[in-house]
């Protein structure tokens, strides 16, 4: 590929940018040996803390760290305020969208979607069909996946709206930092992001219309990818990490197993995929989750955070739409990009998906995780072949994009400093109002040229800094 | 406090405490192996004892068939197979911790995960190129630096009960059984062999060593150890923190403080033992036999054990 990267750090002409320079000022005087140390000590530190996460299929060493990254990625604060205005509205349209089709589907009336696309979607729970919520809110908490292309624009690559990952990183890493460069921080002003768990709580709290609801973390188990920041939320909350089997439904209500007895739960924050939050309503094979659950939701009788059925409008398939959410339900432009996306179910779209396989990034419209996706650029010719007879076989659940030359900022690799890609993932909580804190998480694809940051695809983080100009 | 929790809290503090109790078994064992054996021929009993004590002995023999030092002590400190290994035991708690590492302090998790790292260090490069002793005084040290952490730095609420819950019911029953195995050694003997004679002090002192009760033993009685004062000292002294009496004592004021109704019956039968422990002499117990006092209360020890797990731990 020929076309240039945007580079966070450096202008295309090799000056420094404005919210770098005290940064590059203090790299210029730090010795390399130096850097090395400090990344051994934060190796040791967080395998010290246990700050790891699970690999799926692996049975050597399921506990991994996620490699960090000492060198920040950083974002001017003009440019976050628009980035934060961008994120905001996106997820208030989500959530009215998600509204709107679980009641009056005015959007699909309109014609401006499909109406098989969402209802015909795996993501539609009918269960949620005229169930009102406590302030019409699905998605509490979203995660945005925003890359920059190579003159800079940022593009939301996708929308978590289910139970996205990866805020414990962000809080980790900024900890990390401020251990081994406190000097860093008193030299220029970082916004703060440690009071995310307070967000969060407060967040939670909002969903319930209790005065005081008892909120908990529910998580699948100690097996879980993200085991991690389920126990690290709950703590930095304060509130209950539960499994499904410390949980049950008595008389319309749910109640946690305590050592003084049945305590009632007011507000899930789950962790768990839809599907195995209750066996009597989703999968009955599941041990994940508790019986009879969703007949306590659907009485209002708890709070669910994330709703269930959010996954219709994070579905890659929905995405194209977002833009026109944003029109229809706000009377508003948006802020923030979408990636030009080829919907393999359009038969005009597929031929011309197909003919472009090589130049492609093409995604399952279910998938996650980064599993399930081909990068035509880096792909061989088998895995290309293997992709395209995969998407004939089942055309609507393809989508493609043009492969995106995602910005790149200065990494300490085994080589020295070099340029790697990344993405950024800001985390938005919606209660009584929508809001974030400054940054989020930055992922870094550490392989030279890999444009994959996923961290089960041996991805890495950096601690995200929005610096005042 | 959720019962799983509880129950994790409880598991995780158990098996860090039997840790440290093999290894002081391990200890006392090997030095005692060591000694010149007056009418034996080598220190393999020595080192079966601590196999026998820990109730492991026949798993060894159907692996090994034959006892062997260096297998033996294998076995016992670092087989991943023997779920009753200083190793196993190290990983057991290091994953109840990790089941509760939200309820527990950054600093007691820091402890316990890096004693996991090092002890799978420790297990890959082998006991020869450690030393057994010094492998005894790095599993007390570690056992002893969670309690530091736990004592400093956790909040006095349900979470803190529980972990001493765990710590004091290990200790007792371990106590039990290390006075238990050290009279065994005897045998049929013991009657004979004056107290005085060079075994039995040696026996008995290795005994108060590991235990580090030697200094309370000599501060008490000023004299040679026996079993008689060791026997008192070790049951019945409310005042020496790894006694029978001390523990049940921690236990029943523990148990005392627990909120709710659920363990009515868990804080009767720890109040009954406590009180048994205090009006007991020394003299009635010996009269009865040490070896079946000491098997009665280890089932009492377990029956305490279960009470709790249904007032508290069971998840239903």
């Amino acid at each position: 590929m020929s076309r240039a990267f945007f580079n966070e750090m450096y202008e295309a002409n090799g000056s420094c940018r404005p919210h770098y320079q005290e940064f590059a000022r203090w790299l210029a005087n730090t010795p390399l040996a130096l850097l090395e140390q400090r990344r051994h000590e934060a190796d040791l530190l967080f395998h010290r803390a246990g700050i790891t996460f699970t690999l799926y299929g692996d049975q050597q060493d399921t506990e991994r760290l996620i490699p960090f990254d000492i060198i920040p990625r950083s974002i001017r604060a003009s440019e976050w305020r628009i980035v934060e205005r961008g994120c905001i509205q996106r997820v208030q349209a989500l959530n009215l969208f998600l509204q709107d089709i679980y009641h009056e589907q005015r959007i699909l009336k309109a014609g401006i979607i499909p109406p098989e696309q969402v209802l015909a979607n795996e993501g539609y729970q009918v269960a949620m069909q005229g169930l009102n919520l406590h302030r019409g809110l699905y998605a509490h908490i979203a995660g945005v996946d925003l890359v920059r292309d190579s003159d800079g624009t940022y593009y939301v690559l996708e929308d978590n709206l289910r139970t996205p990952s990866g805020v414990s990183y962000m809080l980790e890493d900024r900890k990390m930092m401020m251990r081994l460069f406190p000097e860093l921080f008193a030299a220029q002003r970082i916004a703060p992001i440690d009071h995310y768990p307070n967000l969060l709580l407060d967040t939670l709290k909002s969903a319930s219309p209790l005065d005081n609801p008892t909120a908990v973390v529910l998580t699948p188990g100690r097996f879980n990818s993200a085991y991690f920041e389920h126990a690290f939320l709950a703590r930095e909350m304060g509130i209950e990490l539960v499994e499904g089997a410390d949980l049950f439904v008595r008389n319309d209500h749910l109640y946690m197993r305590t050592t003084a007895g049945p305590q009632q739960v007011d507000v899930i924050y789950r962790r768990l995929d839809d599907e195995y939050l209750d066996p009597l309503s989703f999968n009955p094979d599941s041990m994940l989750g508790v019986p009879g659950l969703i007949s306590v939701y659907r009485a209002g009788n708890v709070v669910l955070a994330n709703a269930v059925g959010t996954g219709v409008a994070d579905d890659k398939s929905i995405y194209p739409y977002v833009d026109d959410m944003i029109r229809f339900y706000l009377s508003e432009e948006p802020i923030l990009k979408n990636v030009p996306t080829w919907q393999c179910r359009k038969p005009q779209d597929l031929s011309h998906v197909l003919a472009h396989l090589p130049e492609l990034v093409v995604k399952e419209t279910q998938g996650s995780g980064g599993y399930g996706m081909l990068v035509g650029p880096a792909a061989t010719a088998a895995q290309i072949e293997d992709f395209r007879a995969r998407i004939k076989a089942r055309p609507h659940a393809y989508i493609a994009q043009p492969t995106l030359c995602l910005s790149t900022c200065p990494t300490f690799v085994e080589s020295g400093i070099a340029p790697r890609h990344i993405d950024l993932r800001p985390f938005v909580l919606s209660g009584s109002e929508t809001r974030l804190v400054p940054g989020g998480l930055t992922r870094v694809a550490l392989q030279e040229g890999s444009l994959v940051v996923n961290s089960s695809q041996g991805g890495g983080t950096k601690d995200t800094w929005v610096v005042e100009d | 406090m959720l019962s799983r929790t509880a129950s994790d809290l409880y598991w995780m503090s158990r098996y860090l405490e039997r840790a440290e109790n093999l290894a002081r078994m391990l200890e006392v064992s090997y030095s005692l192996s060591l000694m010149p054996q007056a009418g034996r021929s080598d220190g393999h009993a020595e080192l079966a004892m601590s196999l026998l004590a820990s109730g492991t002995l026949d798993d060894y023999i159907r692996k090994h068939t034959e006892l062997d030092p260096e297998r033996m002590l294998h076995f016992f400190a670092l087989d991943a197979s023997n779920p009753s290994s200083i190793y196993c035991c190290l990983q057991a708690a290091r994953t109840n911790a990790h089941a509760v590492r939200g309820r527990i302090t950054a600093d007691m998790w820091e402890n316990i995960n890096a004693t996991w790292i090092e002890m799978r260090n420790i297990a890959s490069n082998g006991l020869g190129r450690y030393g057994i002793s010094q492998f005894c005084d790095w599993v007390k040290e570690r056992s002893h630096l969670f309690r530091g952490a736990t004592s400093g730095t956790i909040m006095r609420n349900d979470a803190y009960s529980f972990i001493r819950l765990g710590t004091f019911l290990e200790r007792a029953d371990n106590t039990l059984r290390l006075l238990d195995a050290r009279y065994e050694m005897f045998g049929e003997t013991s009657e004979e062999v004056s107290d005085d004679s060079a075994r039995g002090y040696y026996q008995w002192s290795a005994l108060l060593r590991a235990l580090t009760a030697y200094e309370a033993f000599n501060e008490i009685y000023r004299n040679a150890p026996s079993a008689r004062p060791v026997s008192e000292l070790l049951l019945l002294r409310v005042d020496v923190p790894r006694s029978l009496h001390a523990c049940i004592d921690e236990l029943d004021q523990i148990l005392a403080g627990l909120p709710g109704n659920t363990g009515r019956a868990a804080q009767r039968l720890a109040a009954e033992l406590n009180a048994r422990l205090r009006y007991t002499a020394i003299d009635e117990i010996l009269e009865a036999g040490l070896h079946l006092w000491l098997t009665d209360f280890i089932g009492r020890i377990h029956q305490l054990g279960q009470t709790v797990h249904n007032a508290y731990l069971e998840v239903i």
